[in-house]
């Protein structure tokens, strides 16, 4: 499995249809959803045909996480219940603190079997204080995979008005790319709710890929292809990292210590930036057979 | 010897899940089964076979079950007659996978 999460579509946990069928999508991952898609009387429920479904469901294609309830509610039940069923990682709601991390983590550890690959977690951002934390929360577990923002809790939380276009969060879209980046783990975007206007996805991927997110939150199956679009490397991009790196090779070859390539000097970071533009390239199967 | 302490009820009629009813049995009769699926002639053995290996891992004996199913894998059987046993008392919820 790679660290690939350009999508990660949830799933309602007590909807046996979606669950069989999630595997069919294509999305990079599956969020399980124990959270607000169940409603409280049906958490016993749902909890148990999660777990089942991990354990017998063909996945393969996609990485699996569990949205858990928070450890106020039934997070504590939803842990014990789901990790021995070896979903890659729980994605966390209403991540406040790095203490949360904490004292989730050591849930997990508890709950893990003898050999189990270690169960990650990834932080749903979705208060002004958790993103006030953000950076603390990043670094508080080893276990910690990504950053993910939820826009909607945290613009009713500010009293903000929600729009489409989105600049009541840029702020906090940056400052969570930020420290995700900071800490050396993934941040993902806020989903797009319209679920009809693909335009207007297009563009709000288009523009959280410019700030630096790795993937998006998607709420509809219909979502992923047009997100995979946006967070492909485009040829443009490919044929720009496969120049940089000829650019290297071409200066270490003539012993000169410094490359340029159209008249720009290529530093480290334009290395990382070309070197993982081409590993997502190859991982995807976008480059051309045979050129270098 | 276990004994069911309330009927119970778990799953919907939606498609690909089942409806499952639980209630105390009278004494000595077993486990008595009581079917309806879209998919009987297909596969109505095989989700009693599931059904009656669920309930006897758990050690129920007198039991009357009533399953609608709607085309349900098998996960979601077992997932679904566990529920319905853990709201009837039968079992306790973290001990159900």
């Amino acid at each position: 499995m790679t660290d690939l999460r350009r999508t990660m579509l949830f799933l309602p946990g007590n909807n046996p249809g979606m669950l069989q069928n999630g595997g069919i999508f294509g999305a990079d991952s599956l969020i399980l959803d124990l959270e607000d898609a169940v409603a409280p009387a049906e958490k016993d429920t749902a909890r148990l045909l999660v777990a089942h479904a991990l354990r017998e469901i063909d996945y393969s294609g996609s990485e699996t996480v569990v949205r858990i309830n928070t450890l106020d509610t039934f997070g504590k039940q939803d842990i014990r219940a789901i990790v021995p069923c070896r979903p890659a990682a729980l994605l966390v709601p209403k991540v406040q603190t790095a203490d949360d991390i904490r004292a989730i983590a050591a849930e997990i550890a508890a709950a893990e079997r003898p050999g189990q690959a270690p169960v990650g977690i990834i932080a749903l951002i979705e208060t002004p204080r958790g993103l006030a934390e953000a950076y603390p929360i990043a670094t508080a577990s080893s276990r910690m995979l990504a950053l993910a923002f939820g826009a909607e809790d945290y613009t009713a939380a500010l009293g903000a008005q929600r729009t489409k276009e989105g600049s009541e969060i840029l702020n906090a879209r940056a400052a969570l790319v930020n420290a995700a980046a900071a800490a050396g783990i993934q941040s993902i975007d806020t989903p797009f709710t319209d679920v009809n206007d693909e335009t207007g996805l297009v563009a709000d991927t288009a523009f959280a890929k410019q700030l630096g997110f790795k993937g998006k939150l998607t709420i509809n199956p219909r979502q992923i292809d047009s997100i995979h679009t946006v967070f492909n490397p485009s040829i443009k991009e490919i044929d720009w990292a496969e120049r940089v790196m000829q650019a290297i090779r071409q200066a270490e070859a003539e012993g000169s210590g410094v490359a340029s390539l159209d008249g720009k000097m290529v530093d480290a970071p334009i290395v990382n930036r070309a070197e993982r533009t081409l590993y997502l390239a190859d991982l995807l199967g976008l480059r051309k057979v045979g050129k270098a | 010897m276990i004994q069911l302490l309330r009927p119970a009820q778990a799953g919907t009629l939606e498609s690909n899940d089942i409806m499952i009813t639980v209630a105390p049995g009278k004494a000595a009769t077993g486990i008595v089964l009581e079917l309806d699926s879209l998919v009987m002639d297909q596969y109505g053995e095989a989700i009693r076979q599931t059904i009656a290996e669920t309930v006897a891992q758990q050690g129920v004996d007198d039991l009357y079950i009533k399953a609608i199913d709607r085309g349900a894998l098998d996960c979601t059987i077992r997932a679904r007659l566990l529920a319905a046993l853990a709201r009837a008392g039968v079992i306790r919820q973290e001990a159900v996978v």
